[in-house]
């Protein structure tokens, strides 16, 4: 699974151009589902039929990641950037870059009077170029970057660039890859743009009419210094999501988990996130409401280019929705 | 010149009717069939029986303006804004208030009485107010009800050989856009949605979106120009002159791949100058429209405009040309059946 990690992790595939890691995660089910297409979205949407007494089941883990797109090219061939998704300023100054042909690059800052002065207007990506006329054989205003992928272990902790929310698409994929004879209907999306508002899921679960959802994703933990207060800690098990920002989970779906976590011996911890959203808030809302939760594996330094996680919560979740593809409710 | 007549009319978020019915008047004549939904958008289909996939051009007739929310004993009018405007650019402003577009002028206190601090601070809505030379409400009330709208008593002009300036051009800039589009011939449905309430959240053209379910949709917007003093040049968003802005990523939508590179190449094989939008922020219908049902591809083409949501901005009439034509030229490279 870390080789799966640490591969997917460093795929390029920021919000709006996931073409690269679309392709790269169809590689790797393709053999294993009956059906597979990329919708008008981008997501990528794998189905794995069921029986006629089963339910259908949307699965989302967001393939998108958060980035850098480049706004102006000055005539020494820096470069200035916005963010696309959510980024703070605070964790990009040193911080690698690359884009999608592999052009690598660094971020320095502007010299600052206070530390507080830092904000991303004072910031540049250097690739090294001595001009305009130079940076621009390889970068185009317009163009997205992505942190440099960074992967490291240490036993079951795992360092990358991205598990948000590639570690959801290893659950998904290594769930597909094992599932066999389900009873329930499997829609599995590999949604896009889910960083800039959850806008793949919306348009997928339209089209899929689920009759329960849900996302898998990423979601942070309160057992680091000073962290703020959260029951959630890395190698405690899959967790099960109760609220955050975009949707509560409905208690039909969180009994559901909790259920199956007790009768198949799956560690599981319950999670209340105070800020954040998912999936879920998408597919929840679309049509007459569709009951929907989120399984979330525990990772910290969120959104910063080192994200932790412990991959036995990974293997935690895979077991559980191998199990929810034979559920009754 | 129609651009002229749209920006004069009035038309703030939810009163488009003098928009609505300006453009139907203009259109009438050179669509197959026009229509108004309930939410007040005015849908147009040029070539409905044409083979092919649908196609939606959208910008919204409505502006941001003013409401009146009260009545004081001396006559003056309170207001609050409708839509996102600058309070620091109101004062003294001329205004025409409801349906009888009843002439006023946006007041405050004059300088020379305001203390020290009020000087330093931008006035507050509630010290803002319209007077209409009235001396009661009694007065008042017999020319004003609540709940009106107010708009910028701007007048369109010429500034030179290539500028305009005006009111509204966010977005009639579009829709004058949209209605020169209808003089060329297409290869499939062409639907037009002159769409409501996009400046108090994106309301209308999502839902002419759903009733349409178009396979495409063009977003003929007006977007900020900043290249003005004491703007760092890598912090313009858009400048006038470099072309018809063409949108990546704003708070509302990541255009759809395909149809930007599509609209670069066309810019690029005709000698169109175009310029990427280079701020993320902003949004526009395509938020609504682009994710209606199963997703619907959209992209965003801006006219740059400076000093919008106040009550006059200014655009490049080449600018507009430019936009008119890598428009048609996206539009015209679809032949029947195809894409």
């Amino acid at each position: 699974m870390k080789e799966l990690i640490k591969e997917i992790t460093s795929i390029f595939g920021p919000s709006g151009n996931e073409e690269k890691i679309r392709k790269y995660i169809q590689n790797k089910i393709n053999d294993y589902v009956d059906e597979i297409y990329e919708d008008n979205l981008g997501n990528l949407v794998a189905i794995k039929k069921g029986e006629k007494s089963g339910k259908r089941i949307m699965f989302a883990a967001h393939m998108d990641q958060i980035g850098l797109m480049v706004t102006h090219i000055d005539d020494d061939g820096f470069l200035r950037f916005t963010n696309v998704g959510g980024i703070g300023s605070n964790f990009l100054p040193g911080t690698p870059v690359e884009f999608t042909d592999g052009t690598t690059g660094t971020i320095g800052v502007e010299k600052l009077d206070k530390i507080n002065d830092l904000e991303m207007s004072k910031l540049y990506i250097d690739i090294g170029a001595d001009n305009k006329e130079e940076a621009e054989e390889f970068v185009q205003i317009g163009d997205m970057a992505i942190y440099d992928s960074n992967f490291s272990a240490n036993n079951n902790r795992v360092i990358s660039n991205y598990h948000d929310d590639r570690i959801g698409c290893v659950v998904l994929i290594e769930a597909i890859k094992n599932i066999e004879d389900n009873i329930n209907d499997l829609y599995f999306v590999f949604s896009a743009q889910e960083e800039v508002g959850l806008r793949g899921a919306k348009t997928a679960a339209y089209q899929i009419d689920p009759d329960i959802g849900i996302a898998v994703d990423v979601t942070g933990t309160g057992d680091t210094p000073e962290s703020p207060t959260m029951d959630v800690s890395l190698g405690e098990g899959t967790a099960i999501k109760i609220k955050d920002n975009s949707t509560i989970t409905h208690p039909l779906v969180k009994n559901l988990l909790v259920e199956e976590c007790e009768d198949n011996s799956i560690n599981y911890q319950f999670e209340i996130l105070e800020y954040g959203g998912t999936d879920a808030g998408a597919i929840h809302l679309t049509k007459g409401g569709v009951p929907s939760g989120t399984i979330s594996i525990p990772t910290r330094y969120i959104h910063s280019p080192t994200e932790m996680i412990d991959l036995s919560d990974v293997k935690e979740s895979v077991k559980l929705i191998k199990v929810l593809s034979n559920s009754k409710f | 010149m129609l651009l002229k007549k749209l920006s004069e009319v009035s038309g703030v978020s939810s009163d488009e009717t003098e928009v609505r019915n300006l453009i139907r008047e203009t259109i009438e004549d050179k669509v197959d069939r026009l229509w108004t939904d309930v939410m007040g958008n005015l849908i147009a289909v040029k070539g409905e029986k044409k083979e092919g996939k649908k196609v939606l051009l959208s910008a919204h007739m409505d502006e941001v303006g003013l409401m009146i929310t009260g009545i004081e004993n001396n006559g003056l009018l309170n207001f609050r804004p409708v839509g996102s405007i600058d309070k620091r650019s109101l004062v003294s402003k001329p205004v025409l208030v409801g349906d009888n577009k009843i002439k006023g002028v946006i007041g405050s206190k004059a300088i020379h009485l305001q203390k020290k601090s009020e000087r330093k601070n931008p006035i507050p809505w509630s010290s803002l107010y319209i007077d209409i030379g009235t001396t009661s409400k009694k007065e008042s009330q017999k020319k004003i009800n609540l709940g009106d709208y107010a708009t910028f008593n701007t007048e369109f002009k010429k500034l030179g050989d290539n500028y305009v300036k005006g009111k509204a051009f966010d977005d009639r800039v579009g829709c004058s856009l949209m209605i020169d589009l209808l003089e060329y011939d297409y290869d499939f449905p062409l639907y037009l949605v002159f769409s409501v309430q996009e400046e108090v959240g994106l309301r209308g053209a999502g839902r002419a979106a759903y009733e349409i379910d178009p396979d495409l949709a063009l977003i003929l917007e007006s977007t900020a120009a900043s290249d003005v003093p004491e703007t760092e040049e890598y912090g313009y968003s858009t400048s006038l002159d470099d072309g018809p802005a063409l949108t990546v990523i704003d708070n509302s939508i990541i255009s759809d791949k395909e149809i930007l590179q599509s609209l670069i190449d066309i810019s690029k094989n005709n000698d169109i100058p175009y310029q990427i939008k280079r701020s993320n922020k902003g949004g526009t219908d395509a938020g609504e429209i682009s994710l209606t049902k199963e997703g619907i591809p959209s992209a965003v083409i801006s006219l740059p405009a400076r000093y919008i949501h106040s009550p006059v901005s200014l655009a490049s009439l080449k600018d507009y040309d430019n936009l008119k034509k890598l428009t048609k030229l996206y539009l015209q490279n679809f032949k029947e059946g195809e894409f």
